[in-house]
């Protein structure tokens, strides 16, 4: 059996017709008691059970997910990984899963196609350069890679961008990330996956938490659709369902549940090399490696816990898109879906013990999740692992909502509320 | 020659009409009424495309929106896009055509070697190596191979693509016979229909099938029936394929033009719908069955009937079900040579005159390079072959029903998925719903309409041969031999399916992630059930067990800009305009976009705009400036509890200003943070002005609505949003009383009784204005309020009158600068999403005030009591230094790290100061005055002192002087 | 899209509508409120999977009003004007 992954195994399987490789992941029956449960088998939560095992060998875990692992917003984003962020506490949070990103496909012997392609952040105004440039300076300030962009700037990484005079929203120059790009979604889940089932985590899919076992007070298990699992410490990364299971343990989170589409077009020979977002024409857009031009866009703007497209809000993303890129008119759309996402009101993560003790909280990363998992995953296995937040988590805990200390990204960029 | 034109017949054909277009650089000669597809295939042009991955060469598929291979760019005066699909695509005179994913062309593509490595570069393989040293090494090279057809860079929009808002009672999508009767029956029950279908003709499978009805040929009866409805003056839409049903069952329509016209996209809000989306042919599973010249066997039909064309001599069909039967026959008929290979031993019907039945035998293999030459059976009979046609029986195409989270249910006797429990509103006909002969087809239709609730009758009777169903399943089987191309356009082949469940991508939503299967431009419409059966024999599961993917919409590939329709430039985000703008741009201003408002940035100044703006701020502050305000906000709040209301909404108390007063004041959010800053006037007791910011009128107006509503009622407090009505001209500078004079407005304008913050009526040219003594530049004010359209005149006398003190036009960047030396904020710019009103030097009411108000709580928090917070100050540099940059941050020195300790957030060069002046917010700012403090910007630092926001006159004379 | 009817207007477009939270969130008096029950009216919400009460306001008449619905769905049950009375 091929155990690792290489060009040369790759070559040697060739040979043999592919037929010595291993699951990616085991799937065994659930045990009756584990040293830590994460429920919720996406990119969180996998790469919670990964890092309890490795960072802390703990690997008497047991993921539970309640359909397909990966099937939530780990597979319905668009990929964007990023750490241009204005406080410094989101700079610590989202620059450590930056790093970690950056040595990921080596860590996991999973290649997860992160591609530094860079980012720009178009601005459009004077007052958005402004804005741009406080950001930028913050970053710069907090130890972060990012420049203030010219309008000759944002050609160069963009020739296809609209420069026209008439155009809605001109360039006036934007805020550039090198190292931002994109990776593969599915590949970071089906890589943690399998780099924490080697290192003995079970992996449960179709199992659905049915409640919570409560005793003393504190949490001291699950029911499932697969029967009853006990841990002592259990944590819980499950995007889209954060209220809802919430409400089975008995208290409410400060998150409202949206849906956010997004959607590509059919694939094209290479023509857009970053990615590029323009918060006035309200869209983010890159192509991916197989030539699609991947677009997203804002909330829809109805609570919904649909994970499903519909047309006011796409109308309105595509429109962007074409003031953008007016050549992009020749395109095709060729599928939209959507995601639900957890939304927070300063539209920071939410990590830390839950009301009901022993129940550990990684919910709320609203649209920006994805780029933030091999964090989301250290930080909340640090917390299973030892009951402690790290230094990183802290200022994310649930508790900042009754001090008031908000950490409010759109508040820092000028928006006020 | 293989493939050919037949002398005689094609229904959908034109031979009066010759056309000529150009393939991959050769010419191509056709008729009007071709498709490229048949055009190419009348030709003979066997390669027509590369797949994705491979690069293996591909050939014309089907005939319809299901092909996988026979895509094509398309350049020209009529059509100029990517990716056209050559089965949809009319061929028309001069079309510029070249297949996708070559080079240079699909018969000689450079890249066909990368076939011979298929072993090494299976399903997902990418996952598995390119990590060392790095993905960067590999990817720009893999990233090159990506995609299909090419983005024309010289692309121009040929116009805005039409939306349609649409209502009817009854939706029917496709009009083959199913389609037809179901719009017929609903028409005589008296609903409103409209027909759509993705076809140029209406008549689906009636359109190349047998078939007679009501006693008639079943094309007389399609054209009657469609003319009937017609007449009728139900809309019939060809072309026009379904893309989507969303919430609510909102149906999305693409509507396809095909003369240069941007498409047309349809929101159909119908009461109910027939979805009659008939069904699609699937392919057989043997080795290389994606060579060129292997093709669905019904699409034969469909391109000897309605095209005459003949798609080979020597033709070999295979199939699975008695379909392919008729297709036999026909090519028999027509002059080939026909072999057709069943792999049912009985129960068949009986064979077709000129064709010899080989029963009991599957196809093995094919063989052929750059297409088909012959076939090898299952016991190693070999048959030569210029074409195969296959039928691996039919998918009913319930991607619609899907979308509508219609649940399906699997029909082992159908081989197939049908339409489940119904969706309300929704019913399926015809052969989406497992109907097969015309009797079955017309009864489905009948209990379509019925089950929406409408009488349907007289329902049509198939009167001629009718088509059968049998059936024996042909799924793809683990550990066959050879190369089995389960998704041709995304080249997965039934191996990688088998590789997927051996690493344990076995859910069906893994499977096809990991394999990309049906995640092609097709969307898997030939390839999703073979693969997930293929799937299903592996894991030893049924079929309904390993369930089906997400059906998600668009069924069909949309053009995008039928999305944005309409929102294109500046309709994109229109412009709030001022009612003076046309006079502004006669006085040379320059306008930009201010918070959604189109306004002077400043007047005249060519190219050294700095000049002008500090020449107007200079000049301001000498004599007399006029400055169009129009866009602030004016809401009207009246009513008894008026003044409880508006002590509730503002963090000030206002319900002790006096009549004819103006207060400053704030509002807050809930979480206390400064949402607007303004001026307030008490028109009388009962009766008040809130002046917003000019881009918080929408927003300040919604949360007095909603305040209203949710805490004061109806009856109490009546709010009205006055800001579009009225023009608001301002008057300001030492002069201004002067000028203002010459306006004889009858009120006085004595400072006894007209002080600063305080408001009077008067009228001119018989229209009422109001003057209010507010001022944000420091200077003497008067802010004049008159009917929007009749604004003019008394701006031209202002400007007349003006002449006499050297009064000076100031655009909005001269006023940015003035109100920056006295140090007033704008918020949004000299505030951020955290600033709370003491941190704007605004701590008397958090202080002292008892009453509850909206925000109050939020100021007591650990966060707004914390003593670092960071504060409203100004900062100055000494004479001779550029002003500091807007956006530079404060900074201090922890154990080496920087650290922010705020930033700035307005800077201008003072032209009356002669220095820059600069507002900022920073930690402890109002405690700091005169300390200095370091700015970095872009990697620069700089030194500022930490000072009183108010750089001019802190003394406030010039307001009286 | 989805149409919502308004009690006043009757079904209209989804994109005429503004959400406003959801229903049952009384203000309380900020006067000593403890700052975590202040945080809970600001900040906790049901967000329910499945029936939400909710308010809404149709922005074009400019009236709230309170809508049961489901969020899965997104099937309307109900709609009632502010003041209690039900609409057809």
């Amino acid at each position: 059996m091929t155990r690792t992954y290489s060009a040369l195994s790759l070559f040697k399987e060739g040979l043999a017709g592919q037929t010595g490789w291993q699951p990616a992941w085991r799937s065994p029956e659930p045990k009756p008691s584990y040293d830590a449960i994460v429920i919720g088998g996406g990119g969180h939560g996998l790469a919670t059970a990964y890092y309890l095992a490795r960072n802390h060998n703990i690997s008497r875990v047991a993921v539970l997910e309640k359909g397909w692992i990966g099937g939530g917003n780990t597979g319905r984003n668009t990929t964007v990984v990023r750490s241009n962020y204005y406080y410094p506490e989101s700079v610590e949070l989202y620059g450590l899963a930056h790093r970690l990103y950056e040595g990921l496909s080596k860590d996991l012997n999973y290649n997860v196609m992160l591609s530094q392609r860079g980012m720009v952040n178009v601005c459009h105004s004077t007052a958005e350069m402004e804005v741009g440039a406080r950001t930028v300076n913050a970053m710069q300030i907090n130890g972060i890679d990012a420049e203030l962009f010219s309008p000759d700037d944002v050609r160069r990484v963009a020739p296809i961008y609209n420069f026209s005079a008439n155009a809605r929203f001109p360039v006036f120059g934007g805020v550039w990330q090198g190292r931002a790009g994109t990776a593969r979604h599915d590949a970071v889940a089906w890589g943690y996956a399998r780099a924490a089932s080697r290192l003995g985590v079970d992996i449960i899919q179709n199992c659905e938490i049915t409640d919570f076992m409560i005793e003393g007070g504190r949490c001291r298990g699950v029911q499932t659709s697969r029967g009853a699992i006990r841990a002592e410490r259990i944590g819980m990364a499950v995007a889209g369902h954060s209220s809802h299971l919430a409400a089975k343990a008995g208290f409410r989170l400060p998150i409202n549940s949206y849906a956010l589409q997004a959607c590509v077009s059919e694939p094209v020979k290479p023509i857009l090399d970053t990615v590029l977002s323009s918060p006035a024409n309200g869209v983010y857009v890159s192509q991916s490696d197989k030539g699609e031009i991947v677009i997203g866009g804002g909330l829809d703007r109805i609570p919904s816990y649909a994970q499903r497209g519909n047309l006011p809000t796409l109308e309105g993303v595509i429109a962007g898109l074409l003031e953008m890129f007016p050549i992009f008119g020749q395109l095709k759309l060729m599928r939209q879906w959507a995601g639900i996402v957890d939304v927070v009101p300063d539209s920071s993560p939410i990590i830390g013990e839950s009301p009901l003790p022993n129940l550990f909280l990684n919910c709320g990363w609203g649209t920006g999740g994805f780029k933030a998992i091999p964090a989301g995953g250290t930080l909340l296995a640090q917390l299973l692992a030892t009951g402690k937040h790290n230094d990183i988590s802290r200022p994310f805990d649930l508790d900042r909502f009754a001090t008031g200390r908000l950490i409010d990204e759109a508040a820092g960029s000028g928006i006020a509320h | 020659m293989t493939a050919s034109r037949l002398a005689k017949g094609g229904s959908a054909i034109d031979r009066s009409r010759p056309i000529r277009f150009s393939f991959d650089g050769s010419t191509v000669h056709g008729f009007a009424g071709d498709t490229i597809a048949s055009a190419l295939l009348a030709g003979d042009v066997a390669v027509v495309g590369r797949s994705f991955k491979y690069h293996r060469p591909r050939g014309i598929w089907g005939a319809g929106v299901e092909e996988p291979n026979a895509m094509v760019d398309v350049g020209g005066s009529l059509a100029s896009a990517p990716n056209i699909r050559a089965t949809t695509e009319p061929a028309r005179d001069g079309l510029v055509t070249r297949s996708v994913n070559a080079t240079p062309t699909a018969q000689t593509d450079r890249n066909a070697f990368l076939d011979r490595f298929a072993r090494f570069i299976p399903a997902a393989f990418y996952y598995k190596t390119f990590m060392w040293p790095d993905w960067h090494m590999f990817e720009p090279r893999i990233r090159a191979m990506a995609g299909l057809g090419k983005v024309d860079r010289d692309w121009t929009s040929p116009g805005i693509a039409d939306q349609i808002n649409h209502h009817c009672d009854l939706l029917v999508v496709g009009a083959g016979p199913a389609g037809l009767a179901a719009a017929k029956l609903a028409a005589g029950a008296g609903l409103s229909v409209t027909l759509v279908d993705d076809q140029r003709k209406p008549g689906g499978s009636l359109a190349h099938r047998a078939g007679d009805v009501d006693g008639k040929p079943a094309a007389t009866w399609v054209a009657e029936s469609v003319a009937q409805l017609a007449g009728a003056g139900h809309v019939i839409l060809p072309s026009t394929p379904a893309f989507g049903i969303y919430d609510h069952n909102l149906v999305g329509l693409n509507q396809r033009h095909f003369d240069g016209r941007p498409d047309t996209l349809w929101r159909v809000r119908p009461r109910q719908i027939v979805l009659a989306t008939g069904a699609i042919e699937r392919p057989l599973p043997f080795a290389n069955n994606d060579l060129p010249g292997i093709m669905s066997a019904d699409a034969a039909l469909v391109y000897l009937r309605r095209y005459a064309v003949l798609v080979g001599r020597r033709v070999v069909v295979a199939t699975n079900n008695d379909s392919a039967y008729e297709v036999a026959a026909a090519l028999a008929e027509a002059g080939a040579d026909v072999t057709l290979v069943d792999i049912r031993r009985d129960g068949m019907p009986d064979t077709p005159a000129k064709v010899r039945l080989v029963k009991g035998q599957a196809l093995a293999s094919a063989s052929g390079r750059l297409r088909v030459e012959g076939v090898t059976l299952d016991d190693g009979t070999r048959l030569d072959a210029d074409c195969v046609l296959v039928s691996g029986g039919w998918t009913p195409t319930i991607h619609l029903f899907g979308q509508a989270r219609g649940k399906l249910a699997w029909s082992e006797q159908r081989a197939a998925f049908l339409p489940g429990d119904a969706v309300d509103g929704i019913a399926v006909a015809g052969a989406a719903s497992g109907a097969v002969s015309l009797s079955e087809v017309f009864a489905s239709s009948v209990n379509a309409v019925a089950s929406l609730g409408e009488t349907a009758e007289p329902a049509p009777r198939s009167t001629g041969p009718e088509s059968t169903g049998g059936i024996s399943a042909a799924w793809p089987m683990p550990g066959s031999k050879g190369r089995i191309w389960i998704d041709y356009q995304n080249d997965v082949t039934a191996k990688d399916v088998e590789l997927a469940a051996r690493e344990n991508f076995v859910s069906v939503e893994h499977l096809k992630r990991y394999t990309t299967l049906g995640m092609a431009t097709d969307q898997g419409k030939t390839s999703n059930l073979p693969g997930l059966a293929l799937m299903a024999a592996i894991t030893g599961r049924t079929v309904p067990e390993v369930g089906t993917t997400t059906y998600r919409p668009p069924f069909t590939p949309v053009p995008l800009p039928s999305f944005a329709g309409v929102r294109v430039g500046e309709m994109l985000a229109p412009l709030r305009r001022l009612p003076l703008e046309n006079v502004h741009r006669a006085s040379g201003g320059v306008f930009q976009e201010y918070g959604g408002w189109l306004r002077p940035a400043h007047y005249g100044g060519g190219a050294d705009a700095d000049r002008s703006i500090q020449d107007e701020a200079l000049r301001a502050r000498q004599s007399v400036a006029l400055f169009d305000g129009s866009t602030l906000g004016k809401i009207e709040v009246i009513g008894p509890k008026a003044a409880e209301f508006l002590d509730f909404i503002y963090y000030n108390t206002m319900s002790t200003l006096k009549p004819g007063r103006c207060r400053y004041g704030f509002m807050l959010s809930e979480n206390g943070v400064v949402f607007d800053d303004g001026v307030l006037v008490r028109l009388d007791e009962h009766r008040f002005v809130v002046s917003c910011s000019s881009s918080h009128v929408a927003a300040v107006h919604a949360r007095l609505e909603e305040w209203r509503q949710d805490r004061f009622g109806r009856g109490a407090v009546y709010i009205h949003n006055a800001t579009a009505d009225m023009a608001t001209l301002t008057v300001s500078g030492p002069n201004a009383r002067k000028l203002v004079e010459t306006l004889e407005l009858g009120l006085s304008l004595d400072d006894a009784v007209l002080p600063h913050m305080a408001i009077g009526h008067g009228s001119y040219g018989g229209d009422e204005v109001r003057i209010a003594r507010v001022s944000f530049t420091g200077d003497r004010s008067y802010e004049i309020s008159i009917r929007a359209d009749r604004a003019e005149p008394l701006w031209a006398h202002l400007r007349q009158a003006g002449q006499a003190f050297d009064a000076v036009l100031i655009g909005l960047e001269a006023l940015m600068i003035l109100r920056a030396e006295k140090g007033f904020i704008v918020i949004g710019k000299d505030t951020d999403g955290t600033t709370l009103p003491h941190d704007l030097g605004s701590d008397a009411p958090r202080a002292k005030r008892q009453a509850d108000y909206v925000g109050r709580r939020s100021l007591f928090t650990d966060e707004a009591s914390r003593g670092n917070r960071m504060q409203l100050v100004g900062l100055t540099v000494p004479q001779g230094e550029a002003p500091l940059p807007t956006g530079g941050h404060g900074i201090t020195r922890i154990e080496g790290r920087l650290r922010s300790q705020g930033f700035v957030t307005s800077s201008y060069q003072s032209p009356t100061l002669g220095r820059p002046v600069a507002l900022g917010l920073i930690e402890r700012g109002g405690a700091r005055h005169g300390e200095a403090i370091e700015i970095q910007h872009l990697g620069k630092i700089r030194t500022a002192t930490i000072a009183a926001p108010c750089a001019f006159d802190p003394a406030g004379d010039r307001l009286h002087a | 899209m989805q149409l919502f009817p308004c009690p006043f207007c009757g079904p209209r477009d989804e994109s005429e509508f503004h959400y406003g939270g959801h229903a049952g969130n009384a203000r309380p008096d900020g006067a000593g409120m403890p700052a975590e029950g202040w945080a809970g009216y600001l900040y906790l919400r049901p967000n329910p999977k499945g029936t939400a009460r909710e308010i809404w306001v149709h922005m074009n008449c400019g009236e709230f009003f309170v809508m049961e619905r489901d969020t899965v769905s997104h099937t309307v049950l109900s709609v009632t004007t502010l003041g209690g009375e039900h609409a057809a």
